[in-house]
């Protein structure tokens, strides 16, 4: 047993650090803090504790920008801010809001079922821990090429993993993402995204205050699943031939978590906790020190009291296991009966693990022996801090001097071509219809869903009595960030801030999570300097303060990384869900609109990448005509002027088109624009657009509403009938909606089924 | 005084809330009752709201049958107690052996979330009375264990019987033998259906209004009763 005792008279022994990720300076530094090398137990603590994953310490120098470019708009809304476990926003009525997105891409990549599902699982803890009833999730996810052997294993896994945790506690799944793109293939990505709702007074946080009160582990017993996950598995890359880290991700049990989630309600309702903390990456070593750190005294934890699935589990594994659905909660002693009462009706086991002392420590013992005693704080917030070398990349000039011209990718010009063109594009599997996947996830449950997926955001009721509601939408197109990291990174927030307004809601508040390669490569490091920059400045013009998020390093194949992806979340809030905006369009006879301008944009778009092409500028981005946009249709919306409306990213006009058409049923004539091309019109790229239904009488007070924001307006066409519905383009082409229906709905089921 | 209908919820529940809300829309008191208690609280009649019952550990609904309250809606329900089981709770019914048969995983071997036509065969039932026999509903569908399976004596029986209360259109969703969604037992106060018709209850959040005849049934069961 490696005591401090034994320690201390041992100060030469040496220890694994490195294999458990340390760097020699970082070790030397708990040598500095402790005055004596430290325990095994104390080593696996720092050593969780100070991984990439756990620490930020890449990226903290960056992250600090959310901060300082916090929009004013911040201090009317933000309840909570930046680095608790999830912000939260005020919505009004006594109600808040608090929403995260965190990733789980390398547990899912090793075993694809189990790291989904607990990705889920850690997500809504986050979300549990501040209060809130969880009430819908969202699961961005990239993939490498569809038809790849690889993907055949990933996806599939994945998906179900999602559905058999998300659906089996009751959360409905009501958008989310899926993109292939070759750069995923050796390192695919699963971020997860949970909603909650509380009201202000049921706000927690983690901390632990108040001398004698008990710290209490509840929830699953403590197996040796996910032991150095997070150091092992978050902050290192995958090698050929290496060993199988199959051992490292944790197996989820969602009807656990679904009596904890219930447990803890009761708990909430009934102020029974002072302080509570989630056990995600590095377990019990993280909570306690968490817990500890943000209180106002010290903490002593009798470690041999937890309860254990393995027996033969050492205190080392003990304090890095990430077995799942476990919450550390500190309760007064008095309230300690009606607080095992709770977890005892809902078959919760709960275990009295330490108290909060007067002292300024983190001391825990096992079997009576002092195994820890470490200044809470540094392991928990005084981790190291990294100012990374970033070099811009060599290829970079020579990537955005790669326009898709005419001239370098031949477009297609006859009807026939472009309608050939279309029909592919509908039918390629970023634009084709995910029936298939979204499909295995319960959308219904908890009976406040009113938009999801595909629509341009999922929108929940969270109040009954009033009809307000919550929308999110998730968005980042890689492509474009790789070509330039500041303005995709602006684009992608662009996207996700437009969908939630296309629904109707106003924007709120951005969660974020930034997945890139190792933040050892200067040129991964620029591309995420750049992103971060880009979306803090973004974030200050439109108003919109980041709540919180996660950053995901080191995702990539041998020395190569994945194309820089960072996935960012708008939460917007709508007045009364009833008057959404929906995707279908309209009634026969409405007018088709499109808003926004259409540019000769087709750098990093779907075409370029179907024709094997990266390169070129992004989209531009103009953030105020953004703004001015969301104003438009939430007016629109709360006028009840737009009977539809759907954003136009990906695929371009032609891709929005066929979905509103698809998703209502009804054809229609379309004439486009004449200011460019048709290939142009049809499949740009180009920001800031929207297409749009109104009823004809009430197209000119809509015309007005919009050249008031100096929004143009475009009118397309009118809705056809549902019956032998086609979409035709006057002069080009016609596609009879039952091909386009066919080409866009086939392939899902011939790649997986 | 209207009527009290109670929604049961065990560890696992998790449409229970959902049926409660059904249960209002129709005009009905919701009461909420507790698996650990041997108690219905004189209800009038009964939901077992669908979900993850223990985990569905071991099988779907087998846990949750031995549950305290178990005990009382058996022995009630052959008093004539009219209880709705859906989806968990239809298993929980076959489990019970209140209903024939068993529900197996889905033949296509995933979770299946869908908007499901199904055709009401017998609108006879304590809780199909306000639907015509023939009619067509679209009502939310989500499982993975929904394949309703029996010998084929029993598949006889119950058709001969009248005792398929609805029927899949157009596409099985999860490979139910004679395209099964719901049945009845010989008294008709016993229902177990595997669609959730407590989804279909407001334009705003379903994609029909089409499952709150279900609920309006039993209120008018019970009032002309």
């Amino acid at each position: 047993m490696d005591t401090i005792k034994h320690a201390e008279a041992t100060p030469d022994l040496p220890q694994p650090y490195a294999e458990l990720g340390l760097k020699d300076d970082e070790y030397d530094r708990i040598r500095g803090i402790l005055g004596r090398r430290p325990t095994s137990s104390e080593l696996a603590m720092y050593s969780v504790m100070w991984s990439e994953h756990c620490s930020y310490k890449s990226s903290k120098v960056h992250l600090r920008q959310f901060g300082e470019k916090t929009p004013p708009q911040a201090a009317d809304i933000l309840l909570v801010g930046i680095g608790e476990n999830a912000g939260v926003v005020d919505v009004g009525h006594g109600l808040a809001v608090t929403f995260k997105i965190e990733s789980h891409n390398h547990p899912s990549y090793v075993e694809p079922y189990q790291g989904a599902a607990t990705g889920v699982g850690g997500i809504v803890r986050d979300i549990l821990t501040m209060g809130a009833r969880p009430v819908a999730v969202m699961d961005p996810l990239r993939f490498g090429p569809a038809d790849a052997d690889d993907t055949r294993r990933v996806l599939p896994g994945v998906v179900a993993g999602i559905g058999g945790y998300g659906n089996c506690l009751g959360l409905p799944t009501i958008g989310g993402e899926v993109v292939f793109d070759e750069t995923y293939l050796g390192n695919p990505l699963v971020n997860a995204l949970c909603v909650g709702v509380l009201p202000h007074d049921r706000l927690q946080t983690a901390h632990a205050s108040g001398e004698g009160n008990l710290v209490i582990l509840f929830g699953a017993k403590t197996g040796g699943d996910g032991i150095g996950g997070v150091s092992v598995l978050a902050s290192e890359t995958f090698a050929e031939g290496g060993p199988s880290k199959r051992p490292s991700v944790q197996v989820g049990d969602p009807f656990a978590e679904k009596v904890l989630i219930e447990a803890c309600q009761e708990l909430f309702e009934r102020q029974l906790v002072t302080g509570i903390q989630d056990l995600g990456g590095a377990g019990i070593s993280c909570a306690t020190s968490e817990l500890a750190s943000n209180g106002d005294g010290g903490m002593h934890v009798w470690l041999d009291r937890v309860p254990l699935r393995d027996s033969t589990l050492a205190p080392e594994e003990i304090l890095m296991s990430e077995s799942q659905e476990r919450m550390c909660a500190v309760v007064e002693p008095a309230r300690l009966t009606a607080f095992l009462g709770v977890c005892e009706k809902w078959d919760v086991e709960a275990t009295v693990i330490g108290e909060v002392t007067d002292g300024t420590r983190l001391t825990i013992d096992w079997h009576g022996e002092r195994i820890v005693d470490v200044p809470p704080r540094t392991v928990a917030h005084d981790g190291p801090v990294y100012e990374r070398p970033l070099a811009r990349p060599v290829g970079q000039d020579a990537l955005q001097a790669d326009e898709p011209t005419a001239e370098r990718l031949p477009r297609p010009q006859t009807p026939m071509q472009l309608r050939a063109t279309l029909l592919a594009m509908v039918a390629s599997p970023n634009l084709a219809g995910k029936g298939w996947v979204t499909d295995q996830y319960d959308r219904y449950v908890l009976g406040n869903t009113v938009l999801a997926q595909p629509e341009d955001s999922g929108v929940v009721r969270i109040d009954e009595a009033s009809g307000l509601g919550v929308a999110v939408a998730t968005d980042g197109n890689a492509r474009h960030v790789a070509l330039d990291p500041y303005l995709g990174a602006q684009l992608a927030l662009a996207e996700a801030y437009r969908n939630v307004a296309t629904t109707g809601a106003a924007p709120l508040a951005v969660t974020n999570c930034l997945n890139f390669g190792s933040p050892e490569d200067p040129s991964v490091m620029w591309q995420f300097a750049e992103a971060v920059r880009g979306l803090a400045d973004g974030c200050q013009t439109l108003g919109v303060p980041v709540t919180g998020g996660n950053v995901s390093f080191y995702n990539q194949t041998g020395d190569v990384a994945i194309l820089p992806t960072p996935v960012i979340g708008v939460l917007g809030v709508i007045d009364d869900v009833a008057r959404r905006t929906p995707m279908a369009w309209g009634d026969e006879g409405d007018v088709i609109v499109l808003l926004g301008d259409t540019r000769d944009e087709l750098g990093g778009s779907e075409w370029a990448r179907l024709q094997g092409h990266l390169g070129g500028r992004p989209p531009r981005v103009d953030l105020e005509q953004e703004r001015q946009l969301a104003q438009v249709l939430v007016a629109g919306s709360r006028d009840g002027v737009l009977t539809a409306a759907h954003d136009v990213s990906m695929g371009g006009l032609a891709q929005t088109l066929v979905e509103m058409a698809l998703a209502s049923g009804r054809g229609a004539r379309i004439d486009l624009p004449g200011t460019a091309s048709a290939f142009v019109a049809l499949f740009s790229e180009s920001s800031g657009r929207v297409v749009a239904t109104v009823r004809p009488s009430d197209e000119a007070r809509f015309a007005r509403a919009c050249a008031g924001h100096g929004v143009s307006l475009t009118r397309l066409g009118v809705v056809g009938s549902g019956v032998d519905a086609s979409l035709g383009f006057t002069g080009q082409f016609d596609v009879p909606l039952a091909d386009l229906r066919q080409a866009h709905e086939a392939t899902f089921p011939s790649l997986f089924d | 005084m209207t009527a009290r209908i109670g929604v049961v919820t065990f560890p696992g529940s998790l449409d229970d809330r959902d049926a409660q809300r059904a249960v209002r829309v129709a005009g009905a008191e919701a009461v909420a009752l507790w698996h650990g208690d041997a108690d219905l609280r004189d209800v009038d009649a009964v939901v077992l709201p669908g979900g993850f019952s223990y985990g569905d550990y071991l099988r779907c609904g087998a846990i949750a049958r031995f549950a305290p309250i178990m005990n009382e809606i058996i022995a009630a329900a052959g008093r004539g107690l009219p209880v709705l089981g859906i989806c968990n709770g239809f298993q929980i019914l076959c489990e019970s052996h209140l209903l024939p048969g068993a529900l197996i995983r889905n033949d296509v071997r995933r979770f299946v979330c869908r908007d499901q036509w199904l055709r009401i065969e017998n609108a006879r039932t304590a809780w199909t009375s306000q639907y015509d026999d023939g009619q067509e509903i679209l009502v939310p569908l989500k499982n993975g264990e929904g394949g309703y399976v029996a010998d084929d004596d029993t598949l006889d029986r119950l058709e001969g019987e009248g005792r398929v209360v609805a029927r899949y259109l157009h596409d099985n969703p999860n490979g139910s033998y004679r395209d099964i969604a719901g049945i009845t037992n010989e008294a008709g106060n016993v229902v177990g259906l595997m669609p959730h018709p407590e989804h279909a209850v407001e334009s705003l959040t379903g994609p029909t209004t089409d499952g709150v005849g279900f609920f309006t049934s039993i209120l008018a069961d019970l009032v002309e009763a």
